[in-house]
């Protein structure tokens, strides 16, 4: 029994990740960027919904939103502020000017919120959940976690799959030019890639100082690197991908955890990712793009 | 009649640089010995110098080769803690400071050479964000190791151990490395002199590499990796050779900075770290190893700098880099200094046709 507590521990801490490593591999696919930004929007969508909760009493729900909303409309902000005037320009500059964005976010949270950790109230309680007689308990924000995962994942595939927006954004990530030529504003397809990367990373951001309820300005810089780890783990750029890599990473480095050693665990993670990327280089599910010359 | 000594655009523009190192060291060497530094400014002089390795050697990576390494600062440490160990176990043999720096900064080379080497072998066969991703994966599982690891000194030579101390000491033996605590009570040997010279080497090595048979290879397997294979470069082995020559640097580069206090610990070199020093690097100019210098020194008193900003200091630091990237690559500020500097270039008289924009981030002058 303690295995399947600690596999579905691990899940919950994958589908955190996923929903995160969401965030990075659209944002990846359609612009061709890395932005390490995405982990401190996280963290100002914890402290949105932190201060909605808790300073200002609303319901949990409204909190949520309220981050989903703020996180959306910086999201938008970010991409047309620092990253739109930077299209043509070479991609190590768009990372510098991401990791400036990222280092933006954090100081500002600890100008306007200080260093000082926040606890972070549980958004679905503390109650836990007995299965066979008691043996396995799981907690409602376990429960929680997984079940918005899935939802995100089905409405993300629908949306991708079905909808003129999701059409247009896989056109784009496809070759830009061409959907250019085909009618497509490549400009506005991105802002919408931006704002449901930056409130998918809200919605995990929430979920993750929920079950870790300790929120600092520095809160979203470890699980974006990890998330980043999920989505190139999973091959850069697919949507499956990302999800599959999420969670397997959240399961192997709770189990590291669990068999291995606590300590070493991150250094566990990062040497499964680094096996696999030699075995498939281009992720779990990345397409190989052969090269022509 | 006088022999011309003609001088090729290359050696010109390096010979500009040790120029100005040089200069730099005196100017500041006489403002220290004549004591008109602030002191703090003198406190940043050596890890300037290590920041300037680092950045010089990351260049070679990121420039050079063209691979985005996302986990430089891992080398630093893995030199850092491996030169530092020599030098505290050499202390009762090796009377003179100088030479145990000397020492540690050779073991620290050799060793992040070796790390460079097994970590390159796997991490050369993959390309672009993917290779970035492993040097960074790389860089936190040796940040992990080095936080769980156990190194004591006693009559009997060196002990190691993982995860927990286990390396049972004889009477009088000396713990060296303490797990996450790091490595405490270090005898600061790094001095500004140290780190100069250090650079200079960095900087001798880089310039004649690049500007060699080698260094020929290298670039172009940037430019082209699929061409300069089909004409017989081995793109491995040159690969290789930039990758391990720049981790190596990066390992002369920890002692230089770790022997600048009395304790250091692993997590000083981390990502944050790492992306510090692509900072540099980027906002130098790619390949540009004077720009590498300058951007690691102005970014390195930057923050001090803004001490009378105290709290927004941070904030207006991450705001600057933003703004130096937006204005360095705003195309219609791109064509005003290309129009400016050929106006300036026909008014001196000389009548060279204008340089075409090096595509790919040749260096932002």
């Amino acid at each position: 029994m303690t295995f399947l507590n600690y596999l579905l521990s691990g899940i919950s801490l994958g589908s955190i990740y996923a929903i995160i490593a969401l965030g990075y591999t659209m944002v990846y696919g359609i612009a061709k960027m890395l932005n390490f930004a995405h982990g401190d929007v996280i963290m100002v969508g914890s402290y949105i919904c932190f201060f909605a909760v808790s300073r200002f009493g609303l319901p949990p729900v409204v909190g949520v939103l309220a981050a989903m909303a703020v996180c959306t409309v910086l999201g938008i902000l970010v991409e047309r502020l620092a990253y739109k005037p930077l299209r043509a320009a070479p991609s190590l500059a768009v990372l510098i000017t991401a990791i400036g964005v990222s280092y933006f976010l954090q100081n500002g949270a600890q100008l306007l919120w200080t260093p000082n950790p926040k606890v972070f109230p549980s958004i679905v309680g503390n109650g836990r959940l007995a299965l066979f007689g008691g043996q396995l308990t799981v907690s409602h924000v376990t429960l929680v976690t997984i079940a918005s995962c899935v939802v995100i994942m089905i409405a993300l595939t629908l949306f991708t799959g079905h909808t003129k927006m999701g059409k247009a954004m896989r056109a784009c990530s496809e070759d830009k030019g061409a959907a250019q030529l085909m009618g497509i504003n490549v400009n506005s397809t991105i802002s919408v890639t931006f704002a449901i990367g930056s409130g998918l990373a809200a919605v995990a951001g929430v979920l993750l100082c929920s079950a870790y309820p300790n929120l600092v300005p520095t809160t979203g810089s470890m699980p974006g690197i990890k998330a980043f780890t999920a989505a190139v783990f999973g091959g850069i750029g697919s949507i499956p991908g990302a999800m599959l890599g999420g969670i397997l990473l959240g399961v192997i480095e709770i189990f590291a955890k669990a068999y291995i050693s606590t300590q070493l665990s991150d250094a566990v993670v990062f040497a499964v990712l680094i096996f696999v990327l030699l075995v498939k280089p281009a992720g779990l599910l990345g397409k190989k793009i052969s090269e022509k010359v | 009649m006088k022999k011309k000594i003609t001088l090729t655009k290359y050696t010109r523009s390096s010979f500009l640089t040790y120029g100005l190192v040089i200069a730099a060291y005196v100017i500041l060497q006489s403002m220290v010995l004549t004591g008109s530094i602030t002191s703090s400014l003198k406190g940043m002089l050596v890890p300037i110098c290590a920041y300037a390795v680092m950045a010089v050697s990351l260049n070679l990576t990121v420039g050079v080769l063209g691979e985005l390494s996302l986990g430089h600062a891992g080398f630093m440490s893995v030199g850092a803690f491996t030169g530092v160990i020599a030098a505290i176990a050499l202390e009762g043999i090796v009377p003179m400071g100088w030479l145990r720096l000397v020492i540690a900064m050779a073991v620290g080379a050799v060793f992040a050479a070796v790390a460079g080497f097994l970590i390159g072998i796997p991490v050369l066969r993959l390309k672009g964000d993917y290779l970035a991703i492993v040097t960074l994966a790389f860089g936190e599982i040796i940040k992990s190791v080095l936080n769980n690891l156990y190194v004591g000194v006693d009559g009997d030579g060196l002990h190691f151990s993982l995860l927990s101390d286990r390396t049972g000491l004889a009477a009088g033996g000396r713990m060296i490395v303490n797990g996450p605590m790091g490595i405490t009570g270090i005898t600061k040997l790094s001095t500004f002199t140290a780190g100069f010279v250090l650079l200079m080497l960095t900087l001798f090595i880089v310039f004649n590499l690049v500007n060699s048979r080698t260094g020929r290879a290298i670039k172009s397997i940037r430019d082209n990796r699929i061409a300069a294979e089909s004409v017989g470069i081995n793109v491995t082995k040159y690969r290789l050779t930039a990758f391990v020559t720049s981790a190596a640097m990066a390992g002369a580069a920890g002692p230089l900075f770790a022997m600048n206090y009395s304790n250091i610990i692993a997590n000083k070199f981390d990502f944050n770290t790492s992306i510090l020093v692509l900072v540099f690097v980027v906002l130098g100019g790619l390949g540009n190893m004077l720009g590498s210098i300058i951007a690691a020194t102005a970014l390195t008193i930057l923050p001090e700098a803004l001490r009378q900003f105290a709290d927004y200091r941070m904030l207006i630091y991450a705001i600057v880099l933003i703004l130096v990237m937006l204005i360095t690559n705003n195309p219609t500020l791109a064509a005003w200094t290309q129009s400016a500097r050929d106006k300036l270039r026909r008014a001196v008289g000389r009548k060279k046709p204008a340089r075409t924009p090096a595509e790919g981030g040749d260096g932002h002058e």
